[in-house]
This record gives C-alpha cells, structure tokens and sequence, in this order.
C-alpha cells in the first residue's frame, strides 16, 4: 500500500522531472568519486575474470582446447590458442557479472548512509540516485570489460571482428550490463545487510559456468545440459562468441535481446519500487 | 477543536497528526504551530516519538492522518515544494563519508542547481563560518562527532532553507561543542529563520526555544512559553538544612506547618523565591527565636519540574 502512494504522481512532480537529468549527472559524478575513493571493490570485481582467464587458458588451456570438438572456433584446431578464443566471449560475461555483483554491494552500502534519508527530505529527483548508480556501474563495467578483452588477447584470444561486429558486440556488452545492473541494484536495495548484498549475486558469477561460457554445452551431461541451453548467459555467450569469432549466431541474438529486456524490465521496477517505498521508521 | 484551521501565517502548522508502525502508535494526533522566524522545541524522552513527529513535517514519512502545511504548502500533495524551502539535519549524520567536507557541501550545492561559482563561494563561507577550514579536504569519515554534526548542519544550510528541521541537534556531543552548536543555531534565529528542535534536554529547550511542547507517548501533553510552562507547576521553595534535631524541631515551631518536613535529611521546605522581601522576614523571625541554619538554598522550578509534573518521569 505504502509503495503505491509512494509512486502516485503528486501536483508537483513535473517540475522536477524537468531536473533529472541534472540530478542524475550529479549523482553519477558523486558514485564515480566513490569508485575513485575506494578503488579496492573495482580491482577486487575486475581481478575475479582475470584469474580466470589465466587459469583457464595456461592450467586446463591445453587439455580443454583438443576436446572442443563442434565448439572449435573457424579454423583453429584444438590446443590452448583454440582454448583462449573459445573461453574469451565466458570471461567478458564473468567480468559483467563481476561489476554487477560489485554495484549490488555499492547500493547495499550506500543505502546504510544517512545522506540518502537527506536527499529524500531534499527536492532531488527520486529517480536519480538509482541512474547515478546504473550509469555509474556503466561505466565501470566497460573498464573491467576493456582491461579482460585486452588480457584475452594478450594471451593468445585473436578475434576477427570488423567494425560493425565489434559495435555490435558492444550492444550486447551493454544490453547484459543494463540487465545484471538493475537486477544487482534490486538485489542491493533489498538486502537487509551489505553482506548479504554481496553474496545474493554470486549465482551470476556461476552462469557462465553452467552454460556454454568454458565448455560446448554438448559435453554436458543431460540434465545439466538441458538447464545450460535455457538459461540467459548461454544465448549470450554464443551471440558474443559468433560476433568475435564468426561462430554461428543463429537465433540466439533475438533470444539475447528478449532476455536482457526482460530482466531489465523487470528489475528497473522492482528496483524502483523498493527505493520509493516508505522508508523504515528511524 | 477544529482540527481543519490552519494558521496561515504560520512557518509550519500540523493538524490531527497520527502515525502508527503496525500495531504501535507513535503520534496519536498532535496538533503544532510554529510562528515564522521562530524557534519551537519538541521536548519529550527517548521515545516520546519526536523524531517520527519530524519524518513526518519533513516529507520523509507520510502520515497516516493529520494535515501539514509547511511555508504554506501542503506536505503530502506538495512535497516537493515543501522540501525546497526546508532544511533537514536528521538525528544520524548524514554526509558522505567517501567525499571531503568541501565536496560535501559542493554537492549539496549542486543539488540545488547553483551556479558552480555560487557553489564554490557558499562552500567556501559555510566551512569558515562552522569553523571547518583546515579539515575541509579531508574525506568526511575522518571528521569527529562534532566536526561531524557541523558539517551536517552547513549541508543543511545551502540553499538558504527558511525553515529548518533540526532532531537532537546535540546529541551526543561534548559541552564545548553543544556550546558551539547552539550559538550556530541562535545566529540562525537572529537571521530571521524559523526553527524547529527536538531535544531531551530541558536546558536546551530553555535556552533556544521561545515556545516549547512537550511530547509524551505520541501525545502533546503541554505547550506554552518556558516562562508559562514553568508557572504551571507548583512555584519554587526555599529549603533550610540544620545541623541537628533539636535545631530543626525549633525552626518548625517557629515557623509553622506551612512547608515540607525531611527528618531524616534535617530539612526544612517552605514556599518562597528568592526575593529579599521573602527572605528577610524569614531570616528575621529565625534568627529572634535563636535557630541556628546550616544551610539556605532557594530553588527556582525549571523545564525539569515542568517535566516531572507532566509526565511523571524525571527528564534527562
């Protein structure tokens, strides 16, 4: 009842739907100096992929990547440099995950600041702490994505992408970024503690493992595979693999953009509800 | 009384105001005026609901039924317009600990949308002004309670609120700091702002406020003037202490029945002020039958007896 009343437009909220905007860029600047101030929840969220990477590629690289069989990339024949092109779409989606996870702490700890029960007393545009939060996961998100990619490469990951495959990898960067954010600002906002906001989007980090981020989802086990080709990351990964790569896409990349709207849909309102529900008596 | 009438002059103005957590009533219909430029203090124990009284004056909560109208506007249909023209400091700090204290309060600046170079100027003032200079580069989770609390109160003061919010402004600070505070919320007054304070402290109320309500159990049990809410309860007394017995005994013969009697402590109570003209016949007629007094206090009532009479409990 209360989150209904809350959300009801009053008279006077046009106006400062007008600020937005300006109240939006406030707050992404206040979330970018936080991410400045206190830079170990950004390494520690970027570190997680990398380790990854480099254990997957160097440790299990060289078995992993001659048992590919129908999931070899074009025109590689097995070993670690076929292993390294295979796994690179899985840990960009884990470096996704990663950041997300990272933002639901950022939101979980931030509601426990007093300065938000001021910015409700002031007249800030409500959507505006939740935006500053989105866009600023946004952005670090694209730098955790950047330095993966870079390291993918590094070791061995060769993509043939042109430039339209690359923007469109971007989108579906993006898109899965816009997803997980919300979804981990949901996450964050009902969280009764910071620690439990940290460990509710751990299920994201494990996604990739369970589809077809690290092995093809046909070496799976029946059950286990059934499970791999319906859940979301797996029509990711294969859409990103096939614009990086030149791996089919098929219809993967109409069920991506389902997927990633869906969750976002959802999660921006249920995120939304729960910032404007009446706060608890303090 | 009607409950509808709002006082249209007035800075803030609060009708039938009720809120309840599920089954517990914090504020069972509380009726408040505050005068523009100014200072009303909601006195009341832990408990007593002030800090919900202000949740729901300062938009942050709704209340279940009442009316509140804020410079004007009304508090639940026109919210955002109340909360431009108020300021809030809550009874927990609330700045940004990750940002320095000029960030802070550039922040707040910002919100408001001033010009960037009014922003920087008004930082500039509040940090001096609340004697924060030194320690406005460093972040604010740095800053002690004190520092903590002014640079909480200069938040609120960007933008020039005209009416402001302040809940248990000095709590938890030490005597030198509550001194400073209340000067920083006198200069307020002097401005012409118009204020309302909730405080344990019967002092407090006493020394700030120029009208005080005591909240007790979600109900205003009393209001008035601290002048006029001290003249409700019995008028001060004068206590004489003896050194002995047999003393004590003659003071009483001297003196009649009129006052309270404390053997045990070798007490004498007598109603009285401080005035020459009751202490002198007083003194007088002691002093013609021979009774030696060990002691003479005169006690004057304050906000504490205003307290204990209402409640029935010993304030803070």
């Amino acid at each position: 009842m209360t989150t209904v009343t809350a959300t009801r437009p009053t008279a006077d909220t046009d106006d400062t739907r007008s600020h937005a905007l300006a109240h939006a860029r406030i707050m992404l600047r206040r979330n970018l100096r936080h991410m400045q101030r206190y830079p170990s929840l950004t390494l520690m969220v970027t570190m997680m992929p990398l380790v990854f990477l480099l254990l997957f590629v160097y440790v299990f690289g060289g078995t992993l990547g001659s048992g590919l069989g129908g999931g070899m990339p074009p025109g590689m024949h097995g070993g670690r440099a076929a292993y390294a092109a295979y796994v690179a779409p899985g840990i960009i989606l884990m470096a996704v995950a990663g950041a997300a996870q990272g933002t639901a702490i950022a939101v979980a700890q931030d509601m426990t600041e007093g300065i938000i029960a001021r910015f409700r007393t002031m007249a800030v545009a409500r959507s505006s702490v939740l935006t500053g939060h989105v866009v600023g996961a946004t952005v670090q998100t694209l730098i955790g994505v950047s330095v993966v990619t870079g390291a993918a490469i590094a070791v061995g990951f060769r993509p043939h992408a042109n430039a339209v495959d690359w923007l469109a990898a971007l989108g579906v960067i993006l898109l899965l970024t816009f997803a997980v954010t919300w979804l981990c600002v949901g996450l964050g906002l009902s969280s009764k503690s910071v620690e439990t906001a940290s460990n509710a989007p751990m299920f994201l980090m494990l996604l990739p493992f369970l589809g077809s981020g690290f092995v093809p989802t046909s070496s799976l086990p029946v059950g286990m595979r059934w499970f791999a080709e319906f859940q979301p990351f797996t029509p990711v990964n294969e859409t990103l693999r096939g614009l990086l790569t030149g791996t089919k896409i098929g219809d993967n990349g109409v069920v991506t953009v389902a997927w990633c709207v869906g969750v976002a849909a959802v999660s921006y309102v249920w995120s939304r509800r729960l910032y404007e529900r009446e706060p608890k008596a303090g | 009384m009607n409950t509808s009438t709002h006082d249209d002059t007035a800075a803030i103005s609060a009708r039938g105001l009720y809120k309840a957590f599920g089954e517990k009533v914090v504020l069972d219909g509380i009726d408040l005026t505050v005068r523009q430029g100014t200072v009303l203090a909601l006195l009341g124990p832990n408990g007593a609901g002030k800090t919900t009284a202000v949740h729901l004056l300062t938009t942050y909560l709704r209340p279940d039924a009442g009316e509140i109208r804020i410079a004007g506007r009304d508090a639940v249909k026109e919210a955002q317009a109340v909360r431009r023209a108020i300021g809030v400091t809550g009874q927990f700090s609330a700045v940004d600990g990750y940002l320095t204290g000029r960030e802070n309060l550039m922040l707040m600046a910002d919100l408001h949308l001033l010009p960037k170079r009014v922003g920087r100027r008004t930082a500039e003032e509040l940090l001096e002004r609340f004697e924060l200079g030194e320690a406005g580069d460093k972040p604010a989770s740095t800053y002690s309670g004190g520092m903590k609390r002014k640079l909480d109160l200069a938040m609120t003061l960007v933008g020039d609120p005209k009416v402001i919010f302040l809940d248990e402004p000095t709590t938890g600070l030490d005597p030198r700091s509550r001194r400073t505070m209340w000067d920083i919320i006198r200069g307020l007054v002097a401005a012409g702002t118009t204020l309302l304070l909730t405080t344990q402290y019967l002092e407090e109320a006493d020394q700030l406020a120029d009208r005080v309500a005591v909240l007790d159990g979600g109900r205003i049990v009393a209001e008035g003037t601290p002048a006029e809410l001290k003249a409700r309860i019995p008028g001060g007394h004068i206590e004489l202490s003896f050194a002995d017995r047999a003393q004590l005994e003659a003071a009483a013969r001297v003196l009649g029945p009129a006052g309270g009697r404390d053997d045990e402590g070798l007490t004498l109570q007598l109603p009285g002020d401080a005035r020459v003209s009751t202490l002198w016949p007083l003194l007088q007629r002691l002093n013609d039958a021979s009774v030696e007094v060990e002691a003479l206090a005169v006690h004057t009532p304050d906000l504490d007896d205003v307290f204990f009479a209402l409640t029935g409990r010993k304030g803070a």
